[in-house]
């Protein structure tokens, strides 16, 4: 491991309470939970950060379970926790598809849904899901909570509008009517980031909602390309509107122009297997 | 703090955030999980904590409290993955083995193949194309089924030092 160990702090808070004053006392803190990110910038010596509040061992943060109508994923369910829920099986199995093409079993054991969610990578496997779904994070402070859309979460490249005394506690998904569909492209089956990441709905009572990873500086839902499906135009004019909606860059993992191209393909794939009426998969 | 690894109780001094993998090593003399890649990619380091594999690189000591640990070497050189690893050609270099081993047990008995694939997915071998791999997992598993069959009373598994 990079840098000197001696000089970092691990606050190891009992019960959730204690940890939001934590963070909002003796902040700032680094909340760590999984660790399967934050290990690997401490191992490689890019995070500076010295302060650190241990979340894994918290109860309460672990459910996942109906609240209302809604399915509420506690923000310390690990991907094989997802995996393995009945619940989120019959609720969400788009959910379930990008968990289990997180990292491999050694990651899904502890990476977390509110790890994935809080990191803010816009190549996370989970937050395209999300985004289609149209989950909400719900978010706790000391003597407080909010809500926001999965959708209204990301202000930037991982930037979000989660101040440094909050917590993600759970996300909630509604309950979605429709065909899900799930779909990663990276270098290999498994153990890879995304090159494009594309999660979608294809609700049975209105256009369908569709949000891509890796092609812009956040996850991003593409609201005129899911108008124009919606409208029961070409497939064309929808591979059209979605290359005017994102923003693929080059990077070490691929091209802009290869994550246009996949991008379209994907559209296509999805429509082709999910529209009402259409073949199934 | 005390450290529950391959069916002993060891008290370890050390502080909270150091990886579980140096303080196995370090610690505890344990050098079988190895580190390659130090950012859970390549499977070196893995351990099973409770069952459940798990890469020893990217977990802090503080998250192993109240944990069954068990390495390779908890499986004592006799468990019938490991005689399979060697008789199979499961095993080159041997960096992988470890972790590969350990992740395979995880599996449990007579897995197929599809489960054998997803399952060492977080494994990488660079020499065996993993086929040699498969083959031994599953010579394994013969070779339990005809040790039940014989009716052989030894387990699957056994912590050393018990």
């Amino acid at each position: 491991m990079v840098g000197a160990i001696s000089n970092r702090t691990l606050l190891e808070p009992r019960d959730i309470g204690t940890a939001l004053r934590m963070l909002r006392d003796e902040g700032p803190l680094v909340p760590l939970a999984g660790c399967t990110d934050l290990y690997v910038s401490l191992n490689f010596g890019t995070l500076g950060a010295t302060r650190f509040l241990d979340l894994w061992s918290l109860p309460d943060l672990r459910a996942i379970e109906l609240r209302g109508g809604a399915l509420s994923i506690g923000a310390l369910a690990t991907y094989t926790d997802i995996i393995e829920s009945p619940l989120v099986r019959r609720r969400v199995p788009m959910l379930v598809a990008a968990a289990r093409e997180v990292g491999g079993p050694q990651i899904q054991n502890r990476g977390t849904i509110g790890g994935n969610v809080a990191n803010a990578s816009p190549a996370a496997d989970t937050l395209p899901v999300l985004a289609a779904a149209g989950a909400t994070v719900v978010l706790v402070r000391a003597g407080g909570k909010r809500r926001v859309p999965v959708t209204a979460f990301y202000t930037g490249y991982r930037q979000s509008v989660m101040r440094p005394d909050e917590l993600v506690a759970a996300l909630e998904i509604p309950r979605l009517s429709g065909r899900q569909w799930f779909r990663k492209v990276g270098t290999r089956a498994a153990q890879s980031i995304s090159k494009v990441v594309m999660g979608a709905v294809a609700h049975d009572d209105r256009p369908p909602s569709v949000a891509f990873g890796s092609v812009a500086p956040t996850v991003v839902r593409v609201p005129g390309t899911e108008a124009v499906l919606g409208r029961g135009e070409s497939i064309e004019e929808a591979q059209r509107m979605l290359l005017a909606e994102i923003a693929p860059i080059d990077d070490l993992r691929s091209t802009a122009e290869y994550r246009r191209r996949v991008a379209a393909n994907l559209l296509a794939l999805f429509w082709r297997e999910c529209r009402r009426g259409g073949s199934s998969a | 703090m005390i450290l529950k690894v391959n069916g002993r109780r060891l008290r370890v001094q050390a502080h909270p955030m150091k990886r579980l993998l140096d303080v196995l090593r370090e610690d505890c003399g344990l050098t079988g999980a190895k580190e390659g890649c130090g950012e859970g990619e390549c499977g070196a380091c893995t351990v099973l904590v409770d069952g459940q594999p798990i890469n020893a690189c990217l977990v802090p000591l503080a998250h192993a409290r109240g944990v069954q640990i068990t390495t390779i070497e908890g499986l004592g050189g006799r468990h019938p993955l490991q005689r399979a690893f060697v008789e199979q050609g499961g095993a080159q270099c041997g960096i992988c083995t470890p972790g590969m081993i350990l992740a395979a047990v995880a599996l449990g008995d007579a897995p197929p193949l599809d489960r054998m694939r997803a399952g060492l997915a977080g494994n990488l071998c660079r020499c065996t194309g993993y086929t040699a791999i498969y083959r031994s997992i599953r010579q394994a598993s013969r070779s339990r089924a005809g040790r039940r069959t014989a009716g052989a009373r030894r387990p699957a598994m056994r912590p050393r030092g018990k």
